[in-house]
């Protein structure tokens, strides 16, 4: 068991995190304003394919990261016009997304680059794997700063409590919440981008594979709190790391492999688990889903 | 006037992404009434193109009626893709493991063992909801992932075929159901449209009698429109919870009768093109009613099967173009509000209460 606890697998697991916090930090922002974002994944491929096309054509990564977290603010922005304006149900046009960002990309790919899917592979001097490591650790702090040391993380907070009154006490509830949505698209598709041009040196279709549901679960299993999704973070991107680095390594006494598929399983069960209220309780924003319309 | 009413709006959302798919098409250098051309008239030629679209509407059908029934509780079942894998590895391990028994005991065993897969995995989500109060949409989702990670541990360690692909062993031909090539004449046997078609159109009909027709539905509807009354009317919104969940698994559990028994004759690894979450549209689109969800899960399967030409015959635009279309409809359709307010404006339809 002592050989895979090694310096390599710390390291995957830090990279393998990076995408879960931003995009968990995200759907914080989101969540704690009161809306429900299952659109995390569609937010974190609008990212991670507008990076990888953007470093391809201008050949600057930082132009691709600021373009990717454009784009996830984009379709962020399509969700909080839908859940806010329009009073869409949150977690329908989350799905929407999702599904409208499983087929956007590969349609984008295949009309600019004639290929089936993916971006032309990006020269590795173009790529950015430190940068977006470096952000996504200083985001933590700064978003718990952010969410409980200012006036603005205090509206934010309330509006997804209380939002009527939040109104009262004069607090722009709707503003708010774009707000919130907006922001998590940011980080959502900075983790995407993360994905593209950092961690790997193109897109392919579907390439966060579930990731953006993985930062969801992060996120409840963390309790909706920036330190504790963190650590959620850290624990699903190391099961993630140890399960990739298993494959044939880790054998039982009798001689089997521990099956892959076993250590995958984890981060689902202990959202599942958490959310039963078996480890402590996790009580999501009380006002969380539920559109606001203003008394008239 | 009702009905018009109701179809108002779906079809507007339908036509606006038409619309919007058709933009993108035409900046991205093709001509979109050629596409949908393309699109339509092959999805829609006799014989092979119709039934291969009817081949593809059966699993959306089973889907859109179990976020159906889920809905009409006030549950919103995004779990749909799990509960068709479970249930479809449960047929298909029936059929591999009582391989030698006669059709007529066979065939409803694995009939069985879909409807009881499904059921369960729909029913967890339900249980821990009922007796936890942990939100459905987010537990579904787990164990969608959780489904897909297991049955792969089973298909790979203890029923795979060997060679290359996931894929379990077949199952014995007592299993197989019969293709409707068999019985239509036109219908080449080759395309596996097969008798779980009639049974999707079948689980229609006794879904609206279920709930619109029955104490039980009247329950389970109660309990959607007002939980609060419904538990002061002496009806118990906990075990209408899990008894909508339980339905709506087996339900979205059915697929794997098409799939299994009807199409592949094995369990293979990934086959859901996402069933599950198209059933979402599916239901939203047809209103959720059972005559709805025929109509647009018929819609849809058009969109799959006209992807296929779109894809060779166009330069640039993909079957991609399906998703596109898919994720456009869906978010008009959620997004109702948005075509009210100018149908208010233009004083032909009364503002609703929203």
């Amino acid at each position: 068991m002592a050989e895979i606890f090694t310096i390599a697998l710390i390291w995957s697991t830090v990279r393998l995190s990076t995408p879960l916090i931003l995009a968990a930090l995200g759907g914080l922002f989101s969540e704690r304003s009161g809306v429900i974002n299952i659109a995390l994944e569609g937010m974190m491929l609008a990212g991670a394919f507008t990076a990888a096309a953007v470093t391809y054509a201008t050949g600057s990564p930082y132009v691709g990261l600021v373009a990717g977290m454009m784009a996830g603010m984009l379709i962020a922005a399509i969700h909080a016009v839908a859940c806010i304006q329009y009073q869409a149900d949150q977690v329908v046009t989350g799905t929407a997304i999702n599904i409208l960002m499983l087929g956007m990309p590969a349609f984008l790919s295949g009309a600019f680059f004639l290929s089936s899917g993916s971006t032309p592979q990006i020269p590795k001097e173009h790529l950015v794997p430190w940068l977006p490591i470096i952000i996504a650790i200083v985001m933590v702090p700064l978003s718990w700063y952010v969410l409980y040391k200012t006036p603005f993380g205090l509206r934010l907070r309330s509006v997804g409590e209380n939002p009527e009154a939040a109104d009262a006490a004069g607090v722009p509830v709707a503003r708010m919440r774009y707000a919130g949505v907006l922001l998590s698209g940011v980080l959502a598709g900075l983790g995407g981008a993360y994905l593209s041009i950092g961690q790997s040196s193109l897109f392919t279709r579907n390439m966060t594979s579930g990731r953006g549901f993985i930062a969801l679960a992060a996120l409840i299993f963390g309790k909706w709190r920036p330190f504790q999704t963190l650590l959620a973070c850290l624990l699903f991107g190391f099961t993630e790391a140890v399960s990739i680095q298993m494959q044939g390594v880790v054998k039982l006494p009798s001689g089997d492999d521990i099956p892959v598929q076993f250590i995958q399983m984890v981060p689902y069960v202990l959202t599942i688990v958490v959310l039963a209220g078996f480890i402590g309780s996790s009580r999501p924003p009380r006002a969380l889903g539920i559109p606001y319309q203003k008394e008239r | 006037m009702k009905l018009l009413r109701e179809l108002l709006f779906p079809l507007i959302a339908v036509v606006a992404a038409f619309i919007v798919a058709g933009i993108l098409i035409l900046i991205i250098g093709d001509n979109p009434i050629e596409t949908y051309r393309l699109l339509f008239g092959s999805a829609l030629s006799w014989p092979v193109g119709i039934s291969y679209t009817l081949f593809y509407a059966t699993p959306l059908i089973f889907t859109g009626l179990a976020v159906l029934v889920a809905f009409r509780c006030g549950l919103l079942n995004i779990g749909a893709e799990g509960q068709l894998y479970v249930a479809a590895f449960a047929t298909a391990w029936v059929g591999i493991t009582f391989a030698n028994h006669s059709p007529w005991l066979l065939i409803p065993l694995c009939c069985l063992a879909a409807v009881v897969g499904g059921g369960v995995w729909g029913a967890i989500p339900g249980i821990l909801k009922a007796r936890f109060g942990s939100h459905e949409v987010i537990n579904t989702i787990m164990l969608n992932f959780l489904a897909v990670a297991l049955l792969s541990y089973f298909t790979q360690y203890h029923y795979k075929e060997p060679g290359p692909i996931m894929q379990t062993l077949a199952i014995g031909p007592n299993a197989h159901i019969a293709r409707l090539g068999k019985f239509i004449p036109g219908i080449p046997q080759f395309i596996p449209l097969n008798v779980a078609f009639i049974l999707a159109l079948l689980s229609c009909g006794l879904v609206y009698i279920f709930l619109w027709r029955t104490k039980w539905g009247y329950e389970l509807r109660s309990t959607g429109t007002n939980p609060s009354a419904a538990e002061y009317g002496g009806i118990s919104v906990r075990k209408q919870i899990v008894i909508a969940m339980t339905i709506s698994g087996a339900l979205a559990g059915m697929v794997g009768i098409n799939e299994v028994l009807g199409y592949r004759y094995r369990y293979y690894d990934g086959f859901s093109d996402n069933y599950g979450f198209t059933g979402i549209a599916v239901a939203l689109l047809g209103r959720n009613h059972p005559v709805g969800v025929i109509i647009s899960a018929l819609l849809f399967a058009v969109l799959q099967r006209g992807g296929i030409p779109v894809d060779a015959f166009t330069t640039h635009v993909t079957k991609d173009i399906v998703q596109v279309l898919q994720g456009t409809i869906i978010l008009f359709v959620a997004a109702e509000a948005f075509f009210r307010g100018p149908f208010a404006q233009w004083g032909l339809l009364k503002r609703s209460k929203v």
